[in-house]
């Protein structure tokens, strides 16, 4: 037979050797095991609300933003306060375009409605945010027209305070064009009549790309249908759109011209589209933050607990290892002696961490309605943690492979 | 005995301070991270007003659309409404079958300060009767609410919150000042003094960490003055013609309602009461839906609505698993190091010392290393809530601070935690044979 040069691995003595000290070696998995649990959920739930952030509004976001205008007493006249407004705004220097709107997309306030395509209450809505716009709210909200006809001037009607019946013609998203008719292609609802308040009929005079809806959390948040009305109400806000990189100097000098021009009423709530964004994902944000942090901890807590335990038994084998030494055991050879040992308690750990990653998220699942975990998160969770292993005994490994010969003769 | 363990104690604490401070660091992130969950949720489910938190209770009746119920909750399959209509709270106030009683709802409108430098400004306003100041234990400044008979004849009398009366009287008794909002001139009976109910119990329908209100009017002032709705307004079905009055008698909900029932015999008689109501009102032909009312307490109340935020737990059971990887890690260095004590310890238990006092000797260590953890701990959850302050934001204001009961609870928690860690190594430690080691000396 020729001569071997393949490594022993000794995979058998290190295991047997093992079980004389299982205790150690059983926390050390179970600790490898329950931080691959936390990890790999935390990263398919930071994941999750990755995703759920990426998701467009439709507006220019960047170069849009929106106030209150509060008018109060007995000389306070809203049609008039509202038209001056918007012809001024409409024809400042740096405004891309400006409308009157109940309700601010992605803010989490605004007004929903049931549209349904037969008439009658026995039949079930289908949920849709409302916007009540102008004939500029294209060019406003910054939205493209893809089929039917946007609206006209003649179109827009004033709502009276607290009237309860609908335009006879309505504009809305291609996804509740989709969720309305499913069973058709959305560009046939052009023209369809469908029905608001269970029986006043509605003609969907276009439809447009895409507009978010102001409520993030709602599983139909691209269902918007656009209403041509403006509203005859004291408190009013506008939603404006300047040219790019002009939003941020626009602001104060716009909240000082509305508040200077009438003084029976007062401007509040004044924000960008970029803040409120910020705000309405402010919880996703931190719970990403957080759960990064964790993560981070995590790792660092049981690669600590790695090396304090290699660190131990290395101590405790001194002589042995010493020994060894003496009899001919490469520096290689001690060293990867620790080595196997981690790879045999790691690889029980994330087989028992895939086990308990699976179980959390089905009680995730269960009680905080979370999505089923990706398969492919598991193997990869299961490497990573093998490799932080690995990484953290390699020092001390180094460490007791420098254990001289001469030791193991020493105390005898 | 006890000092001279302490003693010991720390002596082998410092005689391997990095293998010590790897232990304390990690009992102190475990307990750092869980007490800051901890705090998050223990503020989110507290009671906030434990005193009568049983004898409160919240009125829903089924008012809702004949094919839908109210919501799709998973969990409950018939939820009634969580508001009342216009026409359902004042008829239920009307009847006064309960104790104390109280319909509300939330508006609000633009005060107008005296004075000619002082700009006018937005406030929020609670519409309520006169019972909600004693039914809620609203701690008062100056004056106090108004009586029931400013609610029937519609006073404009008004409470104000102490931030409010700093603003526009800077701080000095109002009773009886003129106060003009809305457009009217109110006077002034009451001036509250802080109160911030966690969570805002009485009204969560619309934000149940939010500030309280900032100015209190009678009820029946809704119709009088058309004050503005505001928060969450809901309806199934469009109001009959047209204007203020036709949304008001709608079928559209935006009120809410609490009794006070002394005992489980008062309940009963006021569901009693309520299952009448709407018997008469199905006569009248409203609520097409099953009989379906329900008085829920305070707590109850709560717990129904989801106050504690789906991330708040979350972050709990995560947090409890981080302490619970810190803990592992602590037993598997505890192992290591009285391990590394086994010829002290041999040598400890062949001049005479027993299996128990040896057990105590290490338990004690154990502890004090979980001290020292719980105490380091602490000051990792104050960075752990400011750190939570600074990414939720205002939101979290009054959820966000450790009171006595929570720092007892952190340290019993990190002492706790470790003595359990500690007995499996110390158990081990105390069962040296002392021959085995003191021959290898």
């Amino acid at each position: 037979m020729s001569k071997t040069t393949a490594i022993n691995w000794e995979v058998g003595p290190i295991f047997r050797a093992l079980l004389r000290n299982k205790v150690g070696a059983v926390l050390i998995a179970i600790q490898i095991a329950v931080t691959m649990t936390i990890i790999v959920n935390s990263v398919f739930i930071i994941v999750e609300r990755d995703q759920q952030m990426q998701r467009v509004s439709g507006l220019d976001e960047d170069n849009t933003f929106y106030l209150s205008s509060l008018g109060f007493g007995q000389n306070f006249n809203a049609k008039v306060s509202i038209q001056d407004d918007l012809n001024m705004l409409r024809n400042l220097p740096g405004v891309v375009d400006a409308m009157q709107i109940n309700a601010i997309p992605i803010s989490g306030g605004g007004w929903s409605m049931g549209l349904q395509t037969k008439p009658g209450a026995e039949y079930d809505g289908v949920g849709t945010a409302v916007y009540m716009v102008d004939q500029n709210v294209l060019n406003t909200l910054d939205v493209e027209l893809i089929a039917g006809e946007k609206f006209t001037p003649t179109d827009i009607r004033w709502r009276e305070p607290a009237q309860g019946d609908w335009p006879d013609k309505i504009i809305i998203t291609k996804a509740l064009a989709t969720s309305l008719f499913p069973d058709d292609e959305w560009q046939t609802a052009v023209g369809k009549t469908v029905y608001i308040n269970d029986i006043e009929p509605m003609t969907i005079g276009g439809i447009i790309d895409q507009l978010q809806a102001p409520w993030i959390g709602w599983d139909k948040v691209e269902n918007v249908m656009l209403s041509p009305e403006q509203m005859d109400q004291d408190s009013t806000r506008y939603i404006i759109r300047t040219e790019p990189g002009r939003r941020d100097d626009l602001m104060p000098q716009i909240e000082e011209l509305l508040a200077n021009s009438n003084k029976n009423r007062i401007i509040k709530g004044m924000r960008s589209l970029q803040e409120t964004r910020e705000r309405s994902y402010r919880s996703h944000t931190a719970l990403i933050k957080i759960l990064s942090t964790i993560m981070v901890i995590l790792t660092i807590v049981t690669a600590l607990g790695i090396v304090g335990m290699a660190t131990f038994s290395v101590n405790q084998r001194k002589k042995q290892i010493g020994t060894r030494r003496a009899l001919g055991a490469s520096q290689g050879a001690i060293v990867r002696y620790f080595m196997v040992e981690n790879l045999i308690i790691s690889t029980v750990g994330v087989v028992v961490g895939a086990m308990l990653t699976l179980g959390l998220n089905i009680i995730l699942v269960n009680v905080f309605n979370l999505d089923k975990i990706d398969w492919y998160y598991i193997p990869i969770g299961m490497v990573v943690l093998w490799l932080v292993g690995l990484i953290a005994v390699f020092a001390p490994a180094k460490k007791a492979a420098n254990i001289p010969p001469a030791l193991a003769t020493r105390t005898v | 005995m006890f000092s001279y363990y302490l003693k010991l104690a720390f002596k082998s604490i410092k005689r391997n301070p990095i293998l010590s401070l790897l232990m304390v660091t990690a009992i102190a992130l475990g307990i750092g991270a869980s007490m800051t969950t901890i705090t998050v949720n223990y503020l989110m489910s507290a009671d906030p007003i434990p005193q009568k938190s049983h004898q409160l209770f919240y009125v829903q009746v089924d008012s809702w659309d004949p094919h839908n119920a109210f919501s799709d909750d998973s969990d409950d399959n018939n939820p009634p409404p969580t508001q009342l209509t216009w026409t359902d709270a004042t008829n239920l106030m009307s009847a006064k079958k309960a104790n104390k009683q109280t319909a509300m709802a939330k508006s609000g409108g633009i005060i107008e300060p005296k004075g000619l430098d002082s700009k006018p400004f937005e406030a929020s306003i609670r519409l309520t009767f006169a019972d909600f100041f004693s039914m809620f234990d609203v701690p008062f400044l100056y004056g106090s609410g108004w009586d029931q008979q400013s609610d029937d004849k519609r006073d404009l009398v008004v409470v104000l919150s102490k931030n409010i009366n700093d603003k526009v009287f800077g701080g000095e008794n109002s009773i009886g000042k003129d106060f003009v909002m809305a457009g009217k001139n109110f006077r002034v009976v009451g001036v509250m003094n802080n109160w911030q109910p966690v969570p805002k119990f009485y009204d969560i329908q619309n934000g149940a960490f939010d500030e309280p209100e900032e100015v209190y009017m009678p009820f029946y002032l809704k119709e009088e003055l058309e004050l503005p709705n505001w928060g969450n307004t809901n309806c199934w079905k469009s109001p009959e013609g047209e204007g203020f009055k036709a949304f008001l008698r709608s079928e559209c909900i935006n009120f809410q309602m609490w009794v006070e029932l002394p005992d489980l015999k008062a309940k009963a008689d006021y569901l009693a009461f309520l299952d009448n109501y709407v018997a008469e009102q199905k006569s009248l032909g409203r609520f097409p839906r099953p009989l379906n009312n329900r008085l829920s307490d305070v707590m109850t109340w709560l717990d129904e609505q989801k106050v504690v935020e789906q991330d708040a737990r979350l972050m709990l059971w995560l947090s409890f698993m981080f302490l619970l990887v810190c803990l592992l890690n602590t037993i598997g260095l505890l192992l290591a190091k009285f391990t590394g004590k086994a010829a002290e310890i041999g040598l400890r238990r062949a001049v005479g010392a027993t299996k128990a006092e040896l057990f105590k000797q290490h338990i004690i260590e154990a502890g004090c290393i979980g001290l020292l953890g719980g105490i380091a701990g602490l000051g990792l959850a104050v960075l752990g809530l400011q750190g939570i302050k600074s990414l939720y934001g205002d939101y979290v204001n009054n959820l966000s601070s450790l009171d006595g009961t929570m720092v007892v609870v952190a340290l019993l928690l990190a002492v706790v935690s470790s003595v359990l860690a500690g007995v499996y190594p110390t158990w081990r430690a105390c069962n040296i044979a002392p021959a085995s080691q003191l021959k290898s000396q």
